[in-house]
């Protein structure tokens, strides 16, 4: 099916405030958006997350591996079964080399197709995984440093590149040694692009847009494309963007203007949202002289955050947590703290800890001004500030750069760069348990080594990482996990404020769509009238 | 002439060295870590220093300058650290991009502002002088980005008649001057134009109610010159400041459209500078700003030779 005439065939993205197309050798930058826009259209993982319901979270299920299994003796290694009959964009298979060819294009320095630039997007997310080895054609065993039962969730951010495409563009390359004609190579890589995904690059033009066509042969016929062509195109401005599709010339926008979102709908297009896996929250420093070393303390700040108020504030465009994950979440487990708004409860509280009207206690905030993932930092934040005054809460701020915000997050509270504040606002994505709770949890995660920013953790919360970490059975992995985050939510390491619903609008045309408790969605089913 | 063209040649050199190093200081001044676009704040210490090591980030500052002023003398300046692409080829695309757009918006900007300026420094103090002094305060005064806004609104999101962004139907590299591309150009070089136009109005008419007051001007009209006679040489006594301040004011635009760009998603250098802003890609963002700061100090060489060639007393002096 086409997808639309002359401006109706395309869908632009904002791009998480850059003004460019991630990138698309096959491994994205620009965080999980960039996962969202040239990952998954255009390449497999050995697990993909289903992006298939709407109203149930977002899973793990078999992409190019069949199955998998920990070693019985030795847990540190991993035995995947792979897809057959799986063809990349330019025709050569895809089989075990594959695989190993792709682990070692982060992880092996001496193999020639290593890739610097790809290294940071891609080792930090599965932080455990050390080297891959071919058994035979479709299987393969992967080796960890340590027994890491989440190495399948963490393998859905490894993206399988087509290494015969890539050999071409070596032997085409010009350079003086390897390492330059390597680099070379991965830069016509990425303006021709080979994975097996759903869609294949036709056209791309750095900084300007990304055509991607229908691979007809995708060996999966639910994601089998019926829209012939996509078209991403930048565009920064939120503004900007709206008024494209208010104007007609694209069908899809990434984060409308939050002030333009009934005029979208007065125009009878349609937004798409759901609550994603992304925290909004202030993390709290647990140094020595923290104010929020006070347990009754932080539960009243929890409580006194108007979270319906502030959606309105957002134009409904925001979930209220309950937690780092919602109820209903496999890793959920039912927590005995409630996370609602009780200003009277939060009072108490307050009274308890030795604070009133005239005594309000003094907290420190470090937040920014705007960055990706964080929404409307300054309005929502000022929001907040208000509404804790009620609850004896004198909130500072100290507003910094996003990108340094985003660099103190991993030096701590203790560093000098925290400037006095005992707690900071930095978003989170939340798909997988390190980046949604063990990196802010567990002693061995203090900063520098990771995001643990408030020093929050004990032997007792080491113990429960150690259990989920171990718990290779996948149910047994979601209750080690349950534990954890009931655990999380009652020592209340975070105020936990928003989750982002990730708001998309798009013209009536567009249809199949189907937005998932995730960061990502699959352009794969949708249709275009 | 010819000395003289050499003798500004090598005062722009300490020009360009001075640019250079005030280019590279700044960006390394700037508080936020240079790997932030390729390495998430969760990567581990051991990573970070890998890719600290493999980026050459872990050399001391000096050295980081000489090679990279090394490098930029052979027309070399770097590798993008978020794109992994040549920056010279980056900056290159987006400066022809914004130079398309910049000179066409100088164009209306030096023809409405002219016009204005001449208009109401002949007519001083008359209806006409008022409003097109009105309007020149106007463009100087208007933020250009509120201004851009405001077009889209109108004729893209409620007229229909404009596309609201882009550089064309397909890429800027198929730009044709036909109406499906120009079409493209029209909201973002007339919100460009503004600011020139009322800085070159307000100049032009300052230097017309200067220059009539000039004996020569008495004179010529003693010697009969019809009112065409006399605008006629008070154009050409404007002319060598109106044209640089034209040229200062293409200087800016070639670098100062930051907002006008994002705003339009025009991919010229502002456009480039945000996305280098914003993901911290020191190599492009060092790039781009080296170039766009050549182009000022060679626009400006390009203007004092022009205004030397038009003013011979510019020569003498």
């Amino acid at each position: 099916m086409a997808f639309g005439q002359a401006v109706g065939d395309q869908l632009p993205t904002n791009l998480a405030n850059a003004a460019d197309i991630p990138r698309t050798l096959g491994q994205p930058d620009q965080g999980f958006e960039g996962n969202r826009f040239t990952g998954i259209p255009m390449y497999d993982a050995l697990t993909h997350w289903d992006l298939s319901k709407a109203d149930a979270p977002s899973v793990l299920i078999p992409g190019l591996a069949l199955s998998w299994a920990v070693d019985a003796k030795d847990k540190t290694k991993w035995v995947f079964k792979l897809r057959p009959g799986v063809k990349f964009h330019d025709g050569s298979a895809f089989n075990a080399d594959a695989v190993v060819w792709n682990v070692r294009k982060v992880l092996d320095k001496d193999a020639v197709h290593f890739d610097a630039s790809q290294v940071g997007v891609t080792a930090s997310r599965m932080p455990t995984l050390r080297s891959a080895r071919k058994i035979d054609d479709l299987t393969v065993e992967l080796t960890t440093s340590e027994p890491d039962s989440f190495l399948p969730l963490n393998l859905t951010n490894l993206f399988m590149a087509s290494p015969a495409h890539w050999q071409k563009k070596f032997d085409a390359a010009a350079g003086a040694t390897p390492a330059d004609k390597a680099k070379a190579a991965w830069t016509a890589f990425a303006a021709d692009a080979s994975g097996s995904g759903p869609f294949k690059m036709a056209r791309f033009v750095a900084r300007e847009r990304l055509e991607l066509v229908a691979n007809k042969a995708y060996w999966d016929p639910k994601r089998t494309p019926r829209i012939d062509r996509v078209v991403m195109l930048p565009m920064p401005e939120a503004n900007a963007r709206t008024a494209a599709l208010l104007s007609g010339q694209v069908d899809w926008i990434e984060a409308p203007a939050p002030d333009a979102m009934a005029t979208i709908k007065q125009r009878g297009h349609v937004i798409h949202s759901n609550p994603q896996p992304h925290v909004w929250p202030w993390q709290l420093s647990f140094a020595e002289g923290s104010p929020w070393l006070d347990k009754r303390v932080r539960h009243a700040a929890n409580l006194c955050v108007d979270r319906d108020g502030l959606s309105k504030l957002l134009g409904g465009m925001m979930g209220s947590p309950k937690g780092t994950v919602p109820p209903g979440h496999p890793w959920w487990g039912n927590p005995s703290f409630d996370i609602k708004f009780d200003p009277a409860a939060a009072k108490k509280l307050m009274t308890e800890a030795g604070h009133s009207a005239a005594k309000p206690l003094k907290v420190k905030v470090q937040i920014s001004a705007s960055g990706s993932g964080q929404m409307q930092p300054l309005p929502m934040n000022e929001f907040v500030q208000q509404s804790l005054k009620q609850c004896f809460f004198d909130v500072e701020f100290d507003v910094i750069e996003w990108n340094t915000l985003f660099t103190n997050w991993r030096k701590g509270a203790k560093d000098p760069s925290a400037n006095g504040t005992n707690a900071i606002n930095v978003s989170f994505a939340a798909m997988d348990p390190f980046f949604a709770m063990v990196r802010f949890t567990s002693t061995k995660t203090f900063p520098p080594v990771s995001n643990n920013w408030g020093y929050f953790g004990n032997a007792e919360f080491d113990k429960l990482i150690a259990d989920a970490r171990t718990a290779f059975d996948d149910k047994a992995r979601d209750a080690a996990l349950a534990k954890l985050h009931a655990r999380i939510v009652e020592e209340a390491p975070f105020v936990w404020i928003a989750h982002d619903v990730g708001p998309r609008a798009m013209t009536a045309k567009v249809k199949g769509v189907v937005q998932p408790k995730s960061w990502f969605i699959d352009i794969a089913p949708m249709t275009m009238d | 002439m010819l000395a003289y063209l050499l003798r500004r040649l090598v005062y722009t050199l300490p020009i360009m060295l001075g640019v250079a190093v005030v280019c590279f200081a700044l960006v390394h001044l700037a508080p936020g870590d240079p790997l932030v676009s390729v390495l998430p704040p969760d990567a581990s210490a051991e990573l970070q220093a890998q890719l600290r090591t493999l980026y050459g980030f872990d050399r001391s500052l000096p050295e980081q300058f000489f090679g990279w002023v090394w490098r930029a003398l052979q027309g070399d300046l770097g590798t993008s650290i978020a794109t992994s692409r040549p920056v010279t080829g980056e900056v290159l695309t987006a400066v022809g991009n914004t130079l398309r757009l910049a000179v066409v918006a100088t164009l209306i900007g030096f023809f409405f502002g002219c016009l204005f300026g001449f208009v109401a420094g002949y007519f001083r103090n008359s209806l006409v002088d008022r409003t097109a002094s009105m309007l020149s305060v106007l463009g100087v005064s208007v933020p250009h980005y509120w201004l851009g806004m405001v077009l889209v609104i109108v004729f893209a999101a409620q007229l229909n008649w404009l596309p609201a962004t882009g550089a064309g139907p397909g890429s800027s590299g198929d730009w044709a001057w036909d109406w499906a591309h120009l079409r493209h150009m029209v909201l973002p070089a007339i919100t460009m134009s503004v600011i020139p136009m009322g800085i070159v109005a307000r100049t032009v008419r300052a230097l017309v109610a200067e220059i009539l007051a000039q004996e020569f001007v008495v004179g010529l009209r003693a010697k009969g010159l019809t009112h065409f006679g006399v605008f006629r040489h008070v154009v050409k006594n404007a002319a060598p400041t109106a044209l640089a301040v034209m040229g200062l004011q293409l200087g800016y635009l070639l670098g100062g459209s930051i907002l006008i760009e994002t705003v339009f998603a025009w991919p010229g250098t502002g456009f480039l500078l945000n996305s280098a802003i914003f993901q911290r890609d020191l190599p492009l963002l060092q790039g781009t700003i080296l170039v766009l700061a050549m182009f000022f100090v060679l626009l400006n060489l390009l203007v004092d030779v022009v205004q030397t060639t038009i003013d011979p007393r510019i020569q003498r002096s």
